[in-house]
């Protein structure tokens, strides 16, 4: 890979760890722990909204954000032509 | 039949698997048995990488503390499932493009530097020995009350398989032995979980069933119940916790950043064949995990509410059978303060006549709720695999530590290929020896120690490691002194707060009102602080080592 592509390449793929990154930050730490108390006051079904986010909520969205890294970097690799095999 | 022929069987069974699976996997070659020959799917790594850093205390002990923690139980929630999304995102791809086969290897050639070897050997060592001991612990609980036999013998028999499984087949056998204990372990804690579900709330799925009505009719949501029963018994709102902000963060993040600088668990994803499959294993693992990490808050909200209902206010004499069951075993206790006759559960210790240990929460769940003996005997074949497997995953690195980055590439790198794997199996040996002492005098409650093993994870690795890779200007300076600093400084705070030598201190005293939990996450920013500062105060690294970062920051192979 050239220089200038390789650079290129690694910029989108720390463009995209940072957008991933700051929604882990947002559902876990803001969600489920430094706002809580405030969306505590929603009610979703049987849970409190802050409540569901920090025993339940948080964790599926991590699970969705790790395959969406997944195929984002899988289409990334095709296109600079970094790809394996 | 009863309960404890059925635990024989079930667990006779299981045994007789992982054996059997160790004798195919037998291996040959060290890259088999430090890595498993790179050839295992990503489909199989994730689920072995769920029951490698699935242990004891996620089996056993996590839902039984949160049951007792309430909305603080996140931490362990978020803490341990957080740290796949730093694994993917900041570790794995490059870990695997790097591809040797141990975290020390890493840190070794990165840092250019046998020091900085020798000093991650250590760290993984102390991390790993800290961690093996809660599982041994572990194991001797289930046999304990499971098997009717003493817990010490029950650490022996846990030692003698995992022995047998590791030493012969390393980690082509650890692997494939994982996968079958991933399928057991996951089975064993959902099969009572729907059970529960179904009887308290009608719902299958507890994930579902936790924000449900109760199934009596009274139309109440089981949290509110919970909040209610909680408040009644003077303990805090069950939906609010009481532990502060700040350590709530501190332990979760710190959980976190461990979780990401395992080195059995990072060891995992050399085990694959590509850059992608690395990545995508990473996603498979905590899919899997995710599984049993939704089920374990409902669990928890289930097995709270049971238990206060059948035995608060109970007359001792009408208890039911499993808590005189759990009682022989010392897990439970019951002392009528105000000679009554009747149990008297609430929150003031003065008052309290209940003791109940948080580890049995799970395994006495079918009993709690009527189960099938069948399934009771399974929950202890469950738990058998969560701790056997971790120690299994945690021996390996201690044994690859020694036998690859001390022998092999330190003392005598003439080593020939046999003589190598005759020293990887002789400390796989030695480390089962050690693991089971520990398990024998064990420090304390297993998922308060695996807590411990995570902030010096988080404290000695994580920095190192994600500096090699994002910072290029990383050297060896500040990587070695980061890491010195990150673990002395996290070992003191456990030394002195946790263990309470050196003068040791109470709650008042901690720094910042972190406890020993929670203290990875300030020992992890001081070793990152370091490590910049030192690195800016010193010479760049080598050209070549610079190409090296350049070179596994993409998949493909340079031109």
């Amino acid at each position: 890979m050239e220089k200038q592509s390789k650079k290129e390449y690694w910029h989108k793929n720390l463009m995209y760890v940072g957008i991933l990154l700051s929604i882990w930050f947002l559902v876990s730490y803001v969600f489920g722990i430094f706002l809580v108390e405030e969306l505590n006051q929603i009610q979703m079904g049987g849970f409190k909204l802050g409540f569901w986010f920090a025993q339940q909520g948080s964790i599926y969205v991590f699970v969705i954000l790790i395959f969406i890294y997944v195929w984002l970097m899988n289409r990334l690799d095709k296109k600079f032509g970094v790809h394996e095999d | 039949m009863d309960i404890q022929t059925w635990t024989y069987i079930i667990v006779g069974i299981t045994f007789a698997l992982y054996i059997g699976i160790a004798f195919w996997s037998k291996v040959g070659s060290t890259s088999d048995f430090y890595i498993a020959g790179s050839r295992v799917s990503p489909l199989a790594n994730g689920m072995a990488t769920a029951a490698d850093w699935m242990s004891a205390a996620s089996f056993i002990s996590m839902a039984g503390l949160i049951a007792f923690m309430g909305y603080d139980g996140a931490v362990y929630l978020m803490g341990w499932t957080g740290g796949y999304v730093l694994l993917a995102l900041l570790l794995a791809p490059y870990l695997r493009k790097f591809g040797k086969f141990t975290v020390p290897d890493f840190i070794g050639d990165r840092y250019y530097s046998n020091w900085a070897r020798t000093v991650a050997v250590i760290c993984a060592i102390i991390v790993s020995f800290t961690y093996v001991a809660g599982q041994m612990r572990g194991v001797g609980v289930v046999f304990a009350r499971f098997l009717e036999v003493p817990i010490d013998l029950g650490v022996l028999i846990g030692m003698a398989i995992v022995f047998f499984y590791a030493v012969l087949g390393g980690m082509k056998g650890i692997t494939y032995t994982q996968v079958a204990q991933y399928c057991i372990l996951i089975f064993a804690y959902m099969v009572p979980a729907f059970f529960i579900s179904i009887q308290l709330t009608g719902v299958v799925l507890p994930q579902i069933g936790f924000g449900s009505t109760l199934a009596d009719g009274s139309g109440t949501y089981l949290l509110q119940k919970l909040n209610q029963l909680n408040l009644e018994l003077g303990f805090a709102e069950y939906t609010s916790g009481s532990k502060s902000m700040i350590d709530v963060f501190a332990i979760t993040f710190a959980l976190m950043v461990g979780t990401a600088g395992l080195p059995h668990v990072i060891v995992r994803f050399f085990t694959v064949p590509r850059v992608r499959d690395a990545r995508k294993s990473v996603g498979y693992a905590l899919l899997f995990i995710a599984i049993l990490y939704t089920t374990a808050p409902a669990i928890a909200a289930f097995a709270r509410v049971n238990l206060i209902e059948t035995v608060s206010t109970e007359e001792y004499e009408d208890v039911p059978e499993w808590f005189s069951n759990w009682e022989q075993t010392g897990l439970i206790t019951f002392t009528d303060k105000n000679k009554d006759g009747r149990i008297k559960y609430v929150a003031d210790e003065q008052q309290n006549e209940l003791n109940i240990d948080r580890d049995i929460m799970v395994l006495a769940n079918p009993e709690i709720a009527n189960l099938p003996n069948w399934i009771v005997a399974l929950v202890a074949a469950g738990g058998l695999a969560a701790a056997l497997s971790t120690a299994a995953g945690l021996l390996l690195v201690i044994s690859t530590s020694i036998s690859h980055d001390l022998i092999k590439k330190q003392i005598n790198p003439d080593i020939s290929e046999k003589g190598e794997l005759v020293w990887a199996r002789l400390a796989a040996g030695f480390a089962v020896l050690v693991a089971g002492y520990f398990g024998i005098n064990p420090p304390g409650f297993v998922a308060a120690t695996v807590a411990l093993a995570f902030g010096l994870a988080a404290a000695s690795f994580f920095p190192a490691i994600i500096l090699g890779i994002f910072d290029k200007r990383m050297n060896r300076q500040g990587a070695i002194s980061g890491m010195v600093i990150g673990i002395v400084l996290m070992l003191f705070y456990m030394v002195k707060y946790k263990l309470g030598l050196l003068g040791g201190g109470t709650q008042e005293d901690w720094w910042f009102g972190i406890s020993p939990e929670g203290f990875g996450t300030v020992a992890m920013f001081v070793n990152l602080f370091f490590s910049i500062l030192i690195s800016r105060m010193t010479m760049d690294p080598p050209e070549e080592v610079q190409q090296m970062v350049e070179d596994i920051r993409s998949p493909g192979k340079l031109e």
